[in-house]
């Protein structure tokens, strides 16, 4: 056996723009042991609970994470109002499931940009942030916000969008495509991009399952897990959907589902605002919570399947909320398929998780 | 005009923000806004930069890190602090893990604010930064006289 070297990757490092630190374990060239250490970002969220009151709290779950932080409200959202059973209009729900799959495109295009530096390709990267901004253009001339844009509320949807609007979007995304196309094409059949992935990290789909590994990593191993299945809000409303899954299991198949991903949401955007029902957005909250009542929901991130829970307890505070992340999930399947591989394919094995650190920390 | 001011580069360090500026930060360097027009380049290795950008807020883990990175940081050197939390713990300042804003561990020169913060906001910060860091610079050229210690006589 050869000596064993230890190398620290991270906190500060130049392909993740957050901090987590992994001590690899080499021999030679090979890395045989990825150990992970997180808590750079824990700041205590959940607690904080019992500070602000349910409505308040939905722009603390908006900031759990900056790419995903529509979903978290609409998550979150979705739990308080299933623990107060308070129905939510149809045109509020087709708006959520929008914005939603358009935070999915922009997380998607964030992530193709970050893969494409972490191989070397600078201009790829600029190219897809540059299609990102179309998607931020849309929820900054809506919302006002380009990131963080406080849109998703308990009852509904804060903002209307009118039906002229949405078609202005779809006309948008429609353009993005025909870019995307040409970007996509650079990742799936530029050779050196395919001599950098194909066969890099693989994780089979019996560990996939034994990691319980979620979202797009997952679905590349083999696993046909969407929460999105689960057809609640307006997914209900789709006229079909089934999630793209790959058997390679390796870092080429796990580009390709997401980039497949994006044309989905584009998809499923064009299939909503098309049917999109008119009324009322928002079904204002009244009232407290009952002391004991439970809530548990799931809903399809970018990055895999979140899960919320939250519980009452008599007042307008919660007793108890708990989100957990799809990152924190797909932790362990990182460090299996970090083993074995070579110590220059640590970058991208790591950025295939997507991993989203702030989520898992919160 | 010195080098350092026509193109400062920068070092950027995610303390314990929600991802949010981190990612408006790395906006401001790509195509729509494209820093590095201004000669702004994003660099990992603390030696080369000048301005520290930080996002979020600062506990404990982070603590000695932010502090390793800034004095690793030559002179003339200047910190960004870079949206609410990292201005004053933002809206997690009442978090049990959050100790508050950045100039908690390291000297402040400049505050962006928003939640998250916008590209052009960084911009005004750099901007407004790169004259301290000019000040800076000056000042240090009057205390630094020294001069290099070689000698080419033959002392035999």
């Amino acid at each position: 056996m050869s000596k064993r070297t230890i190398i620290p990757f991270g906190p500060q490092h130049p392909v993740l723009p957050e901090p987590v630190h992994l001590d690899l374990v080499l021999e030679d060239e090979l890395v045989v042991d990825a150990i992970p250490r997180i808590g750079f970002v824990h700041r205590g969220l959940e607690k904080l609970v019992e500070k602000r009151d349910y409505t308040q709290f939905v722009y603390i779950t908006e900031r759990i994470c900056g790419i995903c932080s529509f979903g978290h409200s609409y998550g979150y959202s979705e739990c308080i109002e299933q623990l107060m059973q308070i129905e939510v209009p149809p045109r509020a729900q087709y708006l959520r499931v929008i914005f939603h799959e358009l935070s999915r495109i922009h997380s998607h295009l964030l992530w193709l940009g970050l893969m494409a530096d972490a191989f070397g390709y600078e201009a790829l990267f600029m190219h897809c942030w540059r299609l990102r901004e179309t998607v931020l253009d849309i929820f900054e001339r809506i919302t006002g916000g380009r990131v963080i844009f406080s849109a998703c509320n308990v009852g509904g949807f804060k903002r209307e969008v009118s039906n002229n609007q949405l078609a202005g979007i779809v006309t948008e995304l429609e353009k993005l495509q025909q870019e995307y196309k040409t970007i996509s094409k650079a990742f799936l059949e530029d050779s050196s991009v395919k001599n950098r992935m194909v066969g890099i990290g693989y994780i089979s789909k019996k560990d996939a399952t034994m990691h319980s590994m979620v979202g797009p990593f997952a679905r590349a191993s083999g696993l046909a897990i969407d929460e999105r299945l689960d057809k609640v809000g307006a997914y209900g409303e789709l006229s079909s959907f089934v999630p793209v899954t790959s058997e390679d299991g390796d870092c080429y198949a796990r580009c390709a589902v997401r980039i497949e991903e994006v044309n989905q949401s584009i998809a499923i955007i064009k299939e909503l605002s098309g049917k999109i029902p008119d009324g009322e957005i928002m079904n204002k909250p009244k009232g407290k919570i009952d002391k004991g009542a439970l809530a548990m929901t799931t809903l399809e991130q970018p990055r895999g399947q979140a899960f919320y829970y939250a519980k009452g307890n008599g007042t307008k505070f919660l007793e108890r909320m708990r989100v957990r992340t799809p990152t924190s999930q797909n932790l362990s399947g990182l460090v299996a398929a970090l083993q074995g591989c070579e110590f220059a394919d640590v970058p991208v094995i790591i950025l295939t998780i997507d991993p989203c650190i702030s989520c898992t920390e919160r | 005009m010195s080098g350092t001011k026509k193109s400062p580069w920068i070092i950027h360090y995610d303390g314990s923000s929600c991802n949010g500026c981190d990612i408006e930060v790395l906006a401001a360097l790509t195509p729509l806004y494209d820093a590095e027009r201004f000669g702004v380049i994003n660099t990992g290795n603390p030696k080369h930069a000048d301005i520290f950008v930080v996002t979020g807020a600062i506990n404990e883990q982070n603590k000695n890190v932010v502090k390793q990175i800034y004095d690793q940081m030559l002179e003339p050197k200047i910190v960004v602090a870079c949206g609410a939390c990292a201005c004053g713990g933002g809206v997690y300042r009442e978090c049990y893990n959050v100790s508050g804003g950045v100039d908690q561990v390291i000297p402040v020169d400049a505050y962006v604010s928003g939640c998250a913060i916008k590209p052009e906001s960084l911009f005004d910060a750099i901007v407004a930064g790169v004259e301290i860091l000019e000040q800076k610079r000056q000042a240090l050229k009057k205390s630094n006289k020294a001069k290099p210690n070689i000698s080419t006589k033959d002392k035999a």
